[in-house]
């Protein structure tokens, strides 16, 4: 297992966010985490990126215990996300977005940075060649040089990923990633996310409201309500869900 | 178009030192003087720079690191003489009593001493942000400063410190002013220098690519501290005198204004008005003394040259809000744009 979530519970005050979440994202799968507003899905995130410490339960990423540890180390150990409200750093290209994503691999400190030692150079180079890669590989290698908030919407949620995919990660966490696409961008991005898990062998986790989008491309779904899951299963099985259907349509 | 740039960069050095020579041997103490004064105000415009500017931290701490280093360096150089007569109320620390040091070291001594000072403030500290940070660095400033104050043994408290040697000359000053001008420049394109601005743009996002948020920032404040301090120990080598009520929050705010009408998050913004503002100062003096415009005639006003500089820079505020460079650099390259330079084929990056 890839990403194993153990009774994961986060209250705040009285509140209780997300209930004894219990995931499970395997090698190269790609898995869908699907509710209503406000049924806890970015806090499930949170708790997995160390953004959150748990309140109880564990977090264990490829057979290591990684609760309460910082969201720094996490993305080290190779777990890596984009927002759901795009964060991109405003005064900076659209380059140097995705370098600032190869931070974890660069072994940069001010000491070596200043003096430009070899080992340094030699990094940067090559976290200049991956970052251009992945700036080809999302199509935004004509806008290399561009402040990053210049960008339309969609390229934005594309540098996004490209900067998540800078820091090397296997497991790869996406908070709607098509939210504000129109359904032409939503089939792109689809086939985008299939082809990415291809060429950097990832596991992909994704929070989703177009139920287009999570349908195409996941094997498998969480659904939650109120923090509480309620359902788990292929799409298939998801669809045909009466607990599912009853909380996003209603029922009389 | 690189070596172009390299080439430009190491003519104009040359040319600066060449001129800086000459106004050394022609121009008289008092203008020598404002020139100095500019050099160290460039290394503590550029402290703050670093640390408001380009990792977002909004400090005001500045002050009381620059004592620190004042009062080490100058307690390192003065000679044995000097010291017995500073002290008179109470006796120095005798192991300081009889300790002189060269200068050089004892600004590096200053600078350091003022880094520790930064790193055991910044730790308890930089977990506030905004107005809290500037609150809380503010009040330790204060800190630094009372401690000085009443510390007589060693800092000879409120009688402050006479007859420090005169060891800041021009080569002194303006050589450490280009030395952290080049390390800040290496540093802010560095991928440490990205870093910091991420922390600076979004700090959430900076975690979740892998920046150690809290490291990074303490780097910065200790890293800024210690060109508060190295500049606090030429101020005290310059002027000869330093006492507590120097180092209060006049003095940061003064080194703040420069900042901000050069542009916070740039270099060269905080050079050129590090320069403009020492020598605009000066150069307003005549305004205190007695008037005669025609109709009015004024017989020395003392503070009009401060409402005056108050409103030359209510206007640059309002016209440039972002001061003078907002955050882009004077380069090569820009230049040439500006069509200054002679024309290029093709424009590279500087």
């Amino acid at each position: 297992m890839k990403l194993v979530t153990n009774g994961a519970t986060m209250r705040f005050g009285g509140l209780v966010a997300v209930s004894a979440l219990n995931l499970e994202v395997d090698k190269s799968e790609i898995v869908g985490l699907i509710g209503p507003n406000g049924a806890g899905k970015t806090t499930a995130f949170n708790m997995i990126t160390g953004v959150y410490e748990p309140t109880e339960g564990r977090v264990v990423f490829e057979g290591r215990d990684i609760t309460g540890t910082k969201p720094h180390r996490i993305t080290e150990a190779g777990i890596a996300r984009t927002f759901q409200n795009i964060r991109l750093f405003s005064t900076m290209s659209v380059l140097e977005n995705v370098l600032v994503g190869s931070t974890v691999r660069e072994k940069a400190n001010w000491i070596n940075s200043v003096l430009g030692t070899p080992g340094y150079r030699r990094n940067a180079k090559e976290a200049r060649e991956f970052a251009m890669e992945l700036l080809a590989d999302t199509g935004l290698a004509d806008n290399a040089g561009e402040q990053a908030t210049s960008l339309p919407y969609g390229k934005q949620r594309r540098l996004e990923i490209a900067r998540a995919l800078a820091s090397r990660p296997s497991l790869l966490l996406l908070d709607e990633p098509a939210a504000g696409m129109n359904p032409q961008e939503s089939i792109e991005l689809m086939e985008f996310i299939h082809q990415i898990r291809e060429r950097f062998d990832l596991s992909i986790l994704l929070i989703e409201h177009h139920m287009q989008v999570v349908m195409g491309v996941c094997s498998r779904m969480y659904v939650l309500d109120y923090g509480v899951m309620i359902a788990h299963g292929t799409p298939g099985e998801i669809r045909r869900d009466p607990k599912v259907i009853e909380a996003y349509l209603g029922v009389d | 178009m690189k070596t172009r740039d390299t080439l430009l960069t190491l003519i104009a050095l040359a040319v600066f030192v060449l001129l800086l020579g000459l106004a050394d041997r022609t121009m008289g103490n008092y203008a020598m003087r404002i020139l100095n004064l500019s050099a160290i105000y460039i290394v503590l415009a550029l402290s703050l720079n670093l640390v408001n500017g380009f990792t977002g931290l909004f400090s005001l701490g500045c002050a009381g690191f620059m004592a620190v280093g004042a009062y080490v360096s100058a307690l390192l150089t003065m000679s044995p003489d000097a010291k017995e007569m500073n002290f008179f109320l109470e006796p120095l620390t005798p192991w300081l009593q009889h300790l002189t040091l060269p200068f050089g070291i004892a600004l590096i001594a200053g600078g350091v001493c003022a880094a520790i000072a930064g790193l055991i403030i910044g730790i308890p500290v930089l977990r506030l942000k905004d107005d809290y940070l500037a609150i809380a660095t503010l009040g330790f400033g204060e800190i630094i400063r009372v401690i000085i104050t009443n510390y007589q043994g060693l800092t000879n408290g409120a009688q402050g410190l006479k007859s420090i040697p005169k060891y800041s000359t021009t080569w002194v000053v303006w050589g450490v002013a280009l030395l952290t001008i080049l390390f800040m420049s290496r540093l802010v394109r560095s991928s440490y220098g990205r870093q910091l601005k991420a922390v600076r743009d979004d700090e959430i996002a900076a975690e979740a690519m892998g920046v150690n948020v809290f490291r990074v920032k303490v780097a910065s404040f200790t890293i800024s501290s210690f060109m508060a301090g190295v500049g606090g120990a030429m101020l005290g080598h310059m002027i000869t005198t330093i006492d507590p009520k120097m180092f209060s929050f006049m003095l940061t705010f003064n080194i703040l204004l420069i900042v901000v009408l050069g542009g916070n998050g740039s270099i060269s913004g905080s050079v050129i008005a590090s320069i403009g503002v020492t020598v605009l100062m000066e150069a307003m003096r005549f305004l205190d003394e007695p008037l005669n415009f025609l109709f009015v005639k004024t017989d020395g006003l003392p503070g009009l040259r401060m409402v005056v500089f108050s409103a030359l820079l209510m206007i640059v505020v309002l016209f440039r809000q972002r001061g003078l460079m907002g955050d882009r650099e004077l380069s090569w390259e820009r230049l040439a744009k500006a069509g200054l330079l002679p024309r290029s084929k093709k424009g590279g990056l500087a």
